[in-house]
């Protein structure tokens, strides 16, 4: 077992080396195969396990592959916990990988950091797969940052563009944040475990109920709820939760392929995954929970908005993401950890799915991301269109299609957890049934802008020569040729992601939400367990589809379609209206609430003006003005009449100073010499 | 030979220069050879040195005795423990790249030059082994007059400010040292280490006794707020010699507070230890933003150095606390502070590392373009990917990247600083934030981006040569940071015994 585990991650890092440092050597072909091999060998390994796990019964895997440090009783490992979740994930993310790998064949085909790219995602594959298959608090903190540093590097991809490493330098730093806490909260871990093994420290949570502790004097705050708000500052800021979200957006800087991989299916789940497997900590807190759950909510819901205002095709997927990845902080929230894993696992297919049908769009554009030149898609593109289509109605939770199973449980386990009681889960009720209408809106808004109505573009064959022009700008909605269906290697991935988008809740609703998939890897305290009480009216995965047509969060969908179709499709004139009367909110919208004028000019500038002010005042002004440079000139004054009986080469004196010291040292050498 | 391993060691390169002098006189050629031979020689002895080294045993192996000046009952002691043989691993290792480094960055009397790294690795090696107060005050300052030369004769257009603040900076807070250092000897009779920690200092001894001690090495780590030498004596240096002050010189200030301050003067080091604590702190977060203004790149790793070296002192300060604490406390045990002192040694490796390539870094960019400002680059990445791959990887490094060196050293001291206080380890914390954003905004102008300038677009990527330095620093961060299991084993006994030696109450 631990050998085939090995491979599984190290297979990826192989590929990721052929392909880096020796991609001159290998090509570009050998760097796609060698990048491929490694993946599809972590995902036939991880199916392996997979079936091993859940159709055979084998038991959880938990051992240490070697000592990173050990000090006294403290010892820190690289093992791995391969238990129903974690293979899942494996799966997930091996599965995701290796489409997009193919995926990026035929998108990154002209470009010449064709083997780079497959380097970096590849490496990502692996650090991804160490993310997940941690069994310890260290190494996920090692595939936490390791994951970022990948993102990083794909964002700054195109290194070229000032945007682009704009982009990256902000997620890094954004990630930082929350890695900031969650450092801290692992370090509170360890005080009061004395230990980074996951399970010495579940099997020991108990020790914690009760206990409190004093980071200001005078507060005692529980242990549990420190630990599970300091962890999950982490899990903000890689899973993009409000007010950390901001990264996210701009990730879209990086190549399509990666968005897909990277910035939607699997990377921004770690947060979920971790606070899931968290589960046995969440559970002691309260608080810890309910601060979850409003982030989750105020995510879902407000980022969302910001959707339906934006005009590049990227964008608009990139804010469904963050609203989705609400959903799930959502349903942790109210401890429905698997439902946010299973809303995790189809939304990882679906929303790969769009953002790879929006790469197609964007190749056949020549490029061009902006929806006001497009239109009409839909003759020239029809596989896209059929799967685009695909996975929006998953991600609108359409009854039948993945997104509903696992978008309803959310919806209706938030329900239940409000009628427990708890102001917290009621505001999180409400947000995600709005988000329900305004996922709708915005994801008809860009099928129908893209694919239907009009041509907003001409196909001028003189425009290429324009574009042959290094310093000529290519106008926005003047394409060289008419845009034609991606290859072969581009549409297949799209058409086996839409396989799952379609189906995979059919046979997996049933074990992973009520049954016991998860097994032991989920803890949920019987006092909030709302998915067990949800499971006594769950019936099969067909009566629940049937029995969504006639439920709020259906009517509510469906409303934002009849909305979009006549905004966008019937009338669009009317949408101009609509924006026009609602101008103010629109422009709150266009400007994201604007987080990001305050973070600029709060924390970026409010950095460098510290920084500046400690060096010229302090530093310059104060330390070497004042203290050095002061002494150093009243010393100055009071040898300049001594100065005149030295000679003044210094090099003179230094070298007579090695001499004497040299002599002394050595005078050892001779016995007695000093001992008369 | 077997008896005298350290004195052949510390020898072997002042025996050296004097070859590199006298037979590279004429050929810079030659000269290049016999320098890296020695050094390769003497890096070879100390891998020797490890391999021999017993961990299972007490401390202190390769022991060395012998009289020096009877008449003041000094001594030549020289002996080695797990902590000393790091540090010496680490200075004939950085001092081999560096003679790599240095084969064509100099033409200006080469053998001088060489010669003068030579002689600065052997009295470092000293202050790594001495035993006797006395002669570590003797290597320690002497240290400086060959740094001084380097910076004063092949350094940049301001070297003589620099050398004479870096000289006139580093000798002030020796000379408190040395009264320290008279104090005892008049009061004792004896200035071996050993002895001296055994020796009952009463509380107003010790309290003068840190102090001294404190101003000497705070300036050599440096710490805030005595590190202003720094900056300038690294922008005016050359690259070989900015690369031994971060890797090495800077190390030697950490090693004084624990082989003096904390054994000798316990008490008042735990009295005291709020300062240190605090000054580091100021160091992490104030340096660290002023770090992030500076517009020469040498600058910013200078202060960026500072920045680091606070994890260093912070750890040995909380392992004081946490030590102190452990023995009041029933329950308490002393393992947090074996974690905040092994964090603060490996810190001091990794730092090693990472400076020492970060300012290779420059030196390469400045041997191709002679500016050490940021606003004068641009663009790397397109001209010389392979240095973009390095320098972004070392980049990483110094965030503290896990995987990386850097990531060992601040992850044990930020756990351990926890179970001390934890604001301790939440304003500690901040350098994740602060210090990837300096470094990575450096990266940002200086390796990405369109080409700014016509000299970046003629640029060559890093020979062989260059990539052998930079690839050598890289590879042993990232060995560090994969596996520090050796590195930490190895140090285990060392810190032990110095926990041992905090843990008894003079008073």
């Amino acid at each position: 077992m631990q050998a085939i585990l090995l491979t599984i991650v190290l297979a990826p890092l192989a590929g990721s080396i052929i392909a880096g440092l020796f991609g001159r050597q290998v090509g570009r072909s050998g760097a796609h195969w060698a990048a491929i091999a490694g993946v599809s060998i972590s995902l036939l390994l991880s199916l392996l396990v997979f079936k091993q796990m859940v159709f055979d019964g084998a038991a959880p895997f938990n051992e240490n592959i070697y000592t990173w440090f050990e000090i006294g009783p403290y010892s820190a490992h690289i093992g791995f916990l391969v238990d129903r979740l974690s293979v899942m994930m494996m799966v997930v993310v091996s599965f995701v990988s290796l489409m997009v790998h193919i995926y990026t064949i035929g998108y990154m085909h002209d470009d010449p950091g064709y083997q780079r790219f497959f380097s970096y995602i590849a490496l990502f594959t692996f650090s991804m797969l160490m993310l997940v298959m941690s069994n310890n608090f260290l190494q996920l903190f090692f595939g936490w940052e390791a994951v970022g540093l990948v993102s990083y590097l794909l964002i700054g991809f195109w290194f070229k563009r000032p945007t682009a490493i704009f982009a990256s330098l902000k997620a890094f730093l954004v990630n930082r944040v929350g890695d900031f806490g969650f450092l801290l909260g692992i370090a509170c871990v360890f005080l009061y475990f004395g230990t980074l093994d996951y399970a010495t420290v579940f099997a020991g949570r108990e020790q914690i109920i009760g206990q409190h502790i004093e980071i200001f004097a005078g507060q005692p705050w529980a242990v549990a709820t420190v630990i599970g708000v300091l962890l999950f500052i982490g899990a903000m800021a890689k899973s993009a939760q409000v007010p950390l979200h901001v990264w996210l957006p701009d990730s879209m800087e990086g190549p399509t392929p990666i968005s897909a991989l990277i910035h939607a299916a699997t990377m921004v789940t770690a947060g979920i995954f971790m606070v899931a497997r968290m589960s046995p900590l969440y559970e002691l807190s309260e608080p810890a929970l309910a601060f979850v759950v409003v982030i989750g909510a105020t995510t879902a819901l407000f980022t969302g908005l910001i959707g339906l205002v934006q005009y590049d095709i990227k964008r608009v997927v990139a804010y469904s993401t963050l609203s989705q990845l609400g959903y799930m902080t959502v349903a942790l929230g109210a401890s429905a950890y698997s439902a946010a894993v299973f809303h995790l696992m189809t939304h990882a297919f679906f929303k790969a799915l769009l953002f790879l049908t929006a790469g197609s769009v964007i190749i056949a554009m020549h490029h061009e991301q902006d929806m006001r030149y497009m239109g009409g898609l839909k003759k020239y593109l029809p596989i896209t269109y059929w799967t685009a289509l695909i996975g929006t109605l998953a991600l609108t939770g359409t009854p039948f299609f993945s997104g509903f199973y696992s978008k309803d449980a959310i919806i209706e386990a938030v329900a239940i957890a409000a009628e427990h009681g708890g102001s917290a889960f009621s505001y999180a009720y409400w947000c995600v049934l709005i988000g329900v209408f305004v996922t709708a809106l915005y994801s008809f808004r860009l099928l129908y802008l893209t694919f239907h109505g009009q041509e907003r573009f001409v196909v001028q064959a003189s425009a290429g020569h324009v574009q042959a022009d290094a310093h000529a700008e290519p106008i926005p909605g003047v394409l060289a040729r008419a845009p034609h269906e991606s290859p072969l290697v581009v549409t297949i991935p799209l058409l086996l992601l839409a396989i799952p988008s379609l189906m995979i809740a059919w046979w997996s609703v049933g074990p992973m939400l009520f049954g016991d998939f998860f097994g032991a890897s989920i803890v949920v305290d019987e006092s909030h367990n709302v998915l067990g009480e949800l499971a006594g009216e769950f019936h099969g995965a067909l009566p629940a589809a049937l029995h969504g047509f006639t439920q709020a969060p259906f009517l509510l969908a469906f409303a934002g379609f009849a909305l979009a179709t006549y905004l966008y499709l019937i009338h669009p004139p009317a949408a101009a209206m609509v924006r026009r009367w609602l101008a103010p909110a629109v422009r709150i919208l266009e400007r994201k609430y604007g987080f990001d004028e305050f973070n600029q000019a709060v924390f970026a500038r409010g950095s460098l003006w510290l920084g500046r002010g400690f060096w010229k005042v302090g530093d310059i002004g104060l330390l070497d003005g004042a203290m050095v440079n002061g002494s150093a000139n009243l010393i100055d004054r009071a040898a300049g009449v001594l100065r005149t009986i030295q000679s003044g080469h210094l090099y003179h004196y230094a070298f007579a100073m090695i001499l004497g010291l040299i002599a002394l040292l050595g005078a050892f050498l001779i016995p007695g010499l000093w001992q008369q | 030979m077997s008896q005298h391993l350290l004195s052949w060691l510390i020898w072997l390169p002042i025996l050296g220069a004097v070859a590199t002098v006298v037979m590279g006189s004429t050929s810079p050629q030659r000269a290049r050879w016999i320098a890296l031979s020695t050094a390769l020689l003497t890096f070879g002895l100390s891998v020797f040195l490890l391999l021999n080294y017993a961990s299972d045993q007490p401390a202190l192996q390769f022991d060395e005795n012998a009289p020096w000046i009877v008449a003041l009952n000094l001594r030549y002691h020289l002996a080695a423990d797990g902590i000393s043989l790091a540090l010496i691993a680490l200075t004939t290792f950085t001092t081999v790249l560096v003679l790599v480094g240095a084969w064509a960055s100099v033409s200006d009397r080469v053998h001088q030059y060489l010669a003068s790294f030579l002689l600065l690795e052997s009295f470092m090696l000293g202050v790594f082994c001495a035993r006797d107060a006395l002669l570590f005050y003797m290597f320690f300052e002497a240290m400086l007059v060959p740094m001084f030369i380097i910076i004063g004769i092949w350094g940049g257009p301001r070297r003589v400010y620099a050398t004479l603040k870096f000289f006139l900076y580093t000798f002030f807070g020796s000379i408190f040292m040395l009264v320290g250092l008279i104090y005892m000897a008049v009061e004792t009779g004896n200035l071996d280490l050993t002895y001296l920690a055994n020796y009952p200092f009463t509380e107003r001894e010790q309290f003068w006794l840190f102090l001294a001690f404190l101003i000497a090495f705070a300036v050599k780590v440096p710490m805030f707020p005595v590190h202003t030498w720094l900056p300038d004596a690294h922008v005016e240096a050359p690259t070989g010699g900015s690369v031994i002050l971060a890797a090495i010189m800077l190390k030697v200030g950490g090693y004084g507070f624990l082989r003096f301050s904390l054994p000798i003067t316990p008490d008042a080091a735990h009295e005291l230890a709020w300062l240190v604590i605090a000054l580091s702190l100021i160091a992490v977060v104030y340096i660290g933003l002023v770090a992030l203004v500076q517009d020469d790149m040498k600058k910013l790793i200078a202060y960026s150095s500072i920045s680091h070296m606070g994890f260093v002192t912070l750890g040995m300060f909380v392992a004081v606390l946490l030590v102190r604490e452990s023995m009041i406390s029933a329950t308490g045990s002393v393992d947090g502070a074996r974690l905040a002192l092994q964090g603060s040694m490996v810190q001091m490796i990794s730092h090693g590392f990472v400076s020492a390539a970060l300012f290779s870094c420059v030196g390469v960019m400045y041997e191709r373009v002679h500016s050490r400002m940021i606003k004068d680059y641009g663009g790397l990445a397109n001209t010389m990917p392979w240095f973009a791959a390095l320098m972004v990887f070392l980049s990483m490094a110094n965030s503290g990247l896990p995987g990386t060196s850097g990531f060992v050293g601040e992850f044990m001291v930020i756990l351990a600083s926890f179970q001390s206080h934890p604001l301790i380890a939440a304003s500690a914390g901040l350098t994740l934030i602060i210090g990837a954003a300096y470094t990575l905004w450096l990266v940002k102008r200086v390796i990405f981006g369109a080409v700014v300038n016509p000299p970046i677009a003629k640029l060559q990527d890093v020979n062989a040569r260059e990539l052998l330095v930079l690839g050598g620093f890289a590879l042993a961060s990232l060995v560090v940071g994969l596996w520090p299991a050796p590195l930490v084993s190895l140090m285990d006994g060392s810190v032990n015994e110095v926990l041992q030696q905090l843990s008894r109450v003079k008073i």
